[in-house]
């Protein structure tokens, strides 16, 4: 998130400076129209899209519509599980994030037919639609694992969940928590699909670390880190310094393995590899389950791609500059659920979200769109409590530093700590109300 | 978009801290701010004596600020991994010690007037 460096450089640097300064940036003319525009989910691309359309509109009808009452903050997730904040710390609710402007349907999306235009709800509700953005996140495919459920987080058993929800982030912590007074064998892993925060797995085997260390029980411990391919991390530059980090923390690696199934009891995990299956024993995990496009999405609705290697997940196939559905124009992704390689973090939502804007308001004015985006993924890695590295890149895996020259991208320092901690759900909250 | 505005920066600021006490603060700090320039023409003259004891007071201030963020960040002096960071740490003493100053020198000069500071003396 670029602005969140600028903004979080600012908020080191507060003071009286603000003093008695005036708010308000100049804002676009707002364009008179009467379409209906449907967004499916208020997560932190749907709510932020509601707020920026409702200002930009005159008169549309926007209807929002998600069923989950409560609005996550789901990088927080990672804080929780580090028992560094409370579960309490990621949760709000989602109406607080709507504009008076935009109507609320809280029910979940079953099916679309972008044939017919229209959306159909659980209960049966059909809502028409003249424009749609598609921005439900994704699914995390829990069932795929054989032999977990999520109710054996937190038992005592050492089984983690930092992605389920801000509950099992905070269980995942009393598991670690309990780890690390003891050490043992800890097992870190990440599933094959695409995925949301590709760091988030990382940071969790570097914050395990640290707290062993911290504990003076890593010596008795053993790191091992099953990546799913050949590689850590899906950008190059960054992947070689994630190598040499892990090699100095000690955290052994293994390869091409993907978790296929758990056993509790005798707490092991077994891996799919190119040579068969694998088992693992460990005394703490955190299971990260493949994630996949929302049921309506990928199989009660042609949206997806048709081929290729997103067409099994669902996920939606858009330009990936103007994020505008290639066969379906008046549909857009924003967030997790768009098909294009990278993106998948809080940080791209924010410079998605403008691109769909500006897609959806030139359409209604009959102007040409002029906003692109470029694969802008960020994502602070941290590497232990107290330090982090602020990654960003872009769709041809360059590294685009916000604060080039100040900020290095691959060093382990306190100011990039200093963001997640400080800026980052500031910033995350200021976009969701379309105000960054 | 992609650009620091000022707007964005206070809705980034209201965040933090919640618009309530955002508001405070940035009112606090205008009116210690205020307090100070008006001594300063009240008394036509910066008091040296005050002004040391400022000084003073600016050590304290700059510790305080800098134990204060590391608090609120879980983080510490082991955690500083760069030049970037040494300033960050020294920006932040900085603005600790000044505030720290201004405040004393403005308490102390709307408490004592002039002539009773020359009366000390
Ligand atoms: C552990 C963890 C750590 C992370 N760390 C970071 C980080 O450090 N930095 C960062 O930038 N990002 C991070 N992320 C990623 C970030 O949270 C997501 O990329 C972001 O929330 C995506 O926004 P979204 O709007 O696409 O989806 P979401 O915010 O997930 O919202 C999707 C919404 O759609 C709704 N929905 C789902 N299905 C339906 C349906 N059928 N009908 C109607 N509504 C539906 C859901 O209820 C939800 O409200 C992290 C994520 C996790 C889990």
């Amino acid at each position: 998130m670029s602005l969140n460096r600028r903004q979080a450089l600012a908020t080191l640097m507060a003071g009286a400076a603000l003093a008695g300064a005036a708010g308000g940036e100049a804002r676009a003319q707002r364009i008179e129209t009467s379409a209906r525009i449907v967004i499916l989910g208020a997560g932190a691309a749907g709510a932020a899209l509601a707020n920026r359309l409702s200002e930009r509109l005159d008169g549309a009808v926007i209807t929002v519509i998600d069923p989950r009452v409560e609005h996550w903050y789901q990088p927080g997730f990672t804080l929780i599980a580090a028992g560094l904040k409370p579960a309490s710390y990621s949760v709000s609710r989602t109406t607080d994030w709507l504009p008076r402007g935009a109507t609320l349907l809280a029910e979940a999306v079953a099916e679309i037919d972008p044939e017919a235009k229209t959306v159909t709800t659980e209960s049966g509700v059909s809502v028409g639609y003249d424009y749609l953005v598609v921005a439900t996140g994704l699914v995390l495919d829990w069932g795929a694992i054989e032999g977990f459920s999520l109710d054996l987080v937190g038992q005592g058993n050492g089984i983690g969940a930092v992605y389920a929800s801000p509950e099992h982030a905070a269980k995942t912590w009393a598991e670690m928590d309990r780890f690390t007074e003891t050490g043992g064998r800890a097992v870190f892993l990440r599933p094959a699909t695409e995925m949301k925060c590709a760091g988030a797995p990382l940071k969790y085997a570097f914050l395990t670390d640290d707290y062993a260390r911290r504990k003076g029980t890593r010596g008795r411990s053993e790191f091992i880190y099953a990546a799913n391919n050949q590689s850590l991390f899906g950008v190059p530059i960054v992947n070689e310094k994630l190598r040499m980090l892990f090699e100095r923390q000690e955290i052994g690696v293994v390869h091409d393995h993907v978790l296929k199934a758990i056993d509790p009891g005798a707490k092991t995990l077994t891996f799919d590899t190119p040579g068969g299956e694998e088992t693992l024993e460990f005394d703490f995990t955190n299971v990260i389950p493949p994630m996949r496009a929302p049921e309506a999405v990928r199989n009660n609705s042609p949206l997806g791609w048709q081929e290729g290697p997103w067409s099994a997940d669902g996920w939606l196939e858009v330009d990936r500059a103007t994020l505008r559905h290639v066969r379906y124009p008046e549909v857009w992704a924003a967030g997790d659920i768009a098909g294009v390689p990278k993106g998948k973090t809080a940080a791209s939502a924010k410079w998605q979200v403008p691109v769909v804007e500006d897609g959806i308001v030139s359409a209604i004015a009959g102007t040409e769109a002029t906003e692109t985006y470029d694969g802008y993924t960020s994502c602070p890695l941290i590497t232990r409590v107290g330090r982090a590295m602020l990654i960003e890149f872009d769709y041809h895996n360059n590294l685009v530093p916000s604060f080039p020259g100040v900020i290095a991208p691959l060093e382990e320092l306190w100011i990039s700590w200093l963001m997640k901690e400080v800026a980052l759900k500031a910033t995350y909250n200021a976009m969701l109300r379309g105000r960054a | 978009m992609e650009e620091l505005t000022l707007g964005t920066m206070i809705a980034v600021f209201e965040e933090i801290f919640g618009r309530a006490l955002f508001w405070v603060m940035v009112a606090a700090a205008v009116a210690i701010t205020a307090g100070y320039l008006y001594v300063l023409i009240r008394d036509r003259r910066v008091s040296w004596r005050k002004y040391l004891v400022a000084q003073i007071a600016m050590i304290p201030g700059a510790i305080a600020a800098v134990l204060f963020v590391q608090q609120v960040t879980n983080s510490g002096f082991r955690d500083l991994g760069g030049p970037v960071d040494l300033l960050v740490l020294l920006g932040v003493a900085a603005m600790g010690a000044v505030g720290a100053a201004i405040l004393v020198y403005t308490v102390q000069s709307l408490i004592w007037r002039p002539e009773e500071d020359q009366a000390l003396r």
